[in-house]
């Protein structure tokens, strides 16, 4: 991809204000000459279709990228980076620019290599390859699968400058695959004998493993083994071929490069579920096994990486809303900090554990915005502030933070990502 | 338990195959090998294929985890949390460090290195004489200071009673101040282009 060195946020936000908000094309004093002056791509010719058998964005959106933050983790390969979702729209999440968690960095495996493995309480061990699972009978799902840490950084202020990085460890795709039932009951589940307080352990081919143990009841309902993410093959670092998803669940139980699943009469209480995705609370005990994602929100657009650079009039506000409890129903969004709060409107009806997009269309006298978004779901559900939050579970829970995020616009159409009282 | 349809795809699993997937560890001990080590043999180990990242004393290098210390910091404004101070299981070190550890290198280890190894890193978190041998036999008997420290998923009694109610819509608060600003740290990463 060329890399364009185009003129940088700042750069343009300081243009925007010098042209002020006449240099739009509705209020230009002459005849525009993209219009009065024939251009080249009216005469000449385009690329042919035999030039990109596999494409890529055009160059003008190299800005819309997966992101790094180097100081997170010690190095890139046990690490995170970041979905663009300030820049997106919709609901689906392109796979390329979808963010990536490795524990171990992101492996290469052949199909021919990929192997699956079900045992122990089962009436027969079995081993499926990639071709085995693809004539099982498949089911199609959006689900999204966000990072237990998602919106981590934050827990005691704020400190990442974009909806990016803020709320950025998140995608959102339609998966193909086999639900997890199917494969258990292949390898036939009479040994299993009473499913209550029955465990499966699963984990991936890669190094780190990333074994986690999912209650049984969970494993018989909506887990899927899935192979196709938006219509093609998963994405290496996505898991190729094979992944589970686990939808409304934490990120780190949607184990990649799927190589083994193991029904058990307990769980493994394994690095990934006592370390790692266990959450302290301010007296020191931690909570564990908190699976389920809650209501969450956050704007996207107006956000700091994506400003408003029109001047006053009508703005688009938008952004996403999720829950892990199934659907959302309603957003409301606040202009003043959450003193007055308007119900914003719903781009689809809320999908089960799936993205949903709001809107907001609205007019900006050009004066402060403290912008925040609320979520509702289905279960009457409402997201909470990061006070709420705090006073239930101190600041060091590290993971699931799904407090109401503010951005603060101001006149200049800057947004900052700030915390009020 | 009720069983669905069979579609007869798939092959049975041989015991070899088996064998050397299935390694987990559970925290009564199921899944351990045969083995043992102390702190001692460990010692030379931890500093041949761990100390690099972990330090020599496991106390973590630049941003590598730290694998000792952290003792009763878990209610401070930042916790240290350590395989002594935080893990409730030893099968859980076992585990990992068989499975995963050295980080680029692993499944390198042997059981009985990985027995050495884990006594080491026991050893360094006071919790272990260095001739403590561990084994299968022994493991349990070793006292993980955090066992108590976890408490399942509580959440639907303290937090979704409270928070699904009605939500205010107008004059929610009297006023608002920002209290915090992301500019004022300044460690966002700048876009591409930026700042020439």
């Amino acid at each position: 991809m060329s890399r364009r060195k185009g003129p940088s946020r700042r750069q343009f936000l300081t243009s925007a204000a010098a042209l002020g908000a006449t240099a739009t094309a509705a209020k230009a004093a002459g005849p525009d000459p993209l219009i009065t002056e024939t251009q080249d791509w009216a005469m000449g010719l385009g690329d042919g279709v035999d030039a990109t058998p596999y494409g890529l964005p055009i160059e003008y959106e190299s800005d819309v990228v997966r992101r790094n933050v180097e100081w997170l983790t010690a190095d890139t390969i046990s690490s995170i980076n970041f979905t663009p979702i300030h820049a997106l729209d919709g609901t689906i999440t392109p796979q390329g620019c979808a963010f990536e968690r490795h524990h171990s960095g992101a492996i290469e495996m052949r199909k021919q290599d990929y192997r699956l493995m079900i045992n122990g309480l089962v009436d027969r061990p079995l081993i499926f390859s990639y071709e085995d699972l693809e004539r099982f009978p498949r089911e199609n799902h959006v689900y999204f699968c966000e990072c237990a840490a998602n919106t981590g950084m934050e827990w005691a202020g704020a400190q990442l400058n974009g909806a990016q990085f803020t709320h950025g460890m998140i995608h959102n795709m339609e998966y193909t695959g086999v639900p997890l039932r199917t494969i258990l009951a292949e390898a036939g589940l009479d040994a299993a004998g009473d499913f209550k307080d029955k465990w499966v352990y699963v984990e991936g081919a890669d190094a780190s493993s990333n074994g986690r143990s999912i209650p049984m009841e969970k494993a018989m309902d909506d887990v899927l083994v899935a192979f196709k993410a938006n219509g093609e093959a998963l994405r290496k670092e996505h898991g190729y071929p094979v992944r589970l998803v686990v939808p409304g669940w934490e990120g780190n139980m949607w184990v990649k490069w799927l190589r083994r699943v193991e029904v058990m009469d307990g769980p493994v209480e394994s690095r990934e579920e006592t370390s790692k995705y266990t959450d302290v609370l301010a007296d020191g005990v931690a909570r564990k096994w908190t699976w389920v994602m809650d209501a969450k929100s956050v704007v996207t657009s107006p956000s700091p990486q994506a400003p408003i650079t029109h001047g006053p009039g009508p703005v688009v506000i938008t952004g996403l809303a999720w829950t892990g409890h199934g659907k959302i129903t309603r957003v409301d969004v606040s202009k003043d900090g959450g003193k007055t709060w308007e119900t914003a409107r719903l781009a689809r009806e809320g999908e089960d554990k799936a993205l949903t997009r709001f809107y907001l269309d609205t007019v900006w006298d050009g004066e402060d915005w403290l912008l925040q978004s609320r979520a509702m779901d289905e279960t009457g559900y409402v997201q909470p502030t990061k006070a709420q939050l705090r006073d239930v579970r101190g600041e060091n829970s590290i993971y699931h933070n799904n407090c109401i995020q503010t951005w603060h616009v101001k006149p200049n159409g800057e947004a900052e990502n700030v915390e009020v009282s | 338990a009720a069983t669905g349809m069979r579609f007869g795809l798939g092959r049975e699993a041989m015991a070899e195959e088996i064998a050397a997937w299935d390694v987990d560890v559970r925290p009564d001990g199921t899944g351990l090998p045969e083995g043992s080590g102390n702190a001692w043999d460990g010692e030379a180990l931890f500093e041949e294929n761990c100390a690099v990242c972990h330090g020599s004393f496991a106390e973590g290098v630049d941003n590598w985890p730290a694998l000792a210390g952290g003792f009763g910091t878990l209610a401070d404004k930042d916790p240290v949390k350590t395989v002594g101070s935080y893990w409730p299981y030893v099968s859980t070190v076992w585990d990992y460090v068989h499975r995963s550890m050295p980080f680029g290198n692993a499944q390198s280890l042997s059981d009985d290195d990985v027995y050495a190894i884990v006594a080491y890193i026991l050893y360094s978190n006071d919790l272990i004489e260095d001739d403590f041998e561990l084994s299968r036999d022994t493991i349990l008997d070793v006292e993980m200071p955090n066992a108590e420290g976890f408490i399942v998923d509580d959440r639907a009694e303290t937090e979704y009673t409270i928070w699904r109610t009605e939500p205010c819509m107008e004059n929610c608060k009297d006023s608002v101040e920002i209290t915090m600003r992301a500019t004022v740290l300044d460690v966002t990463p700048e876009e591409d282009g930026a700042d020439d």
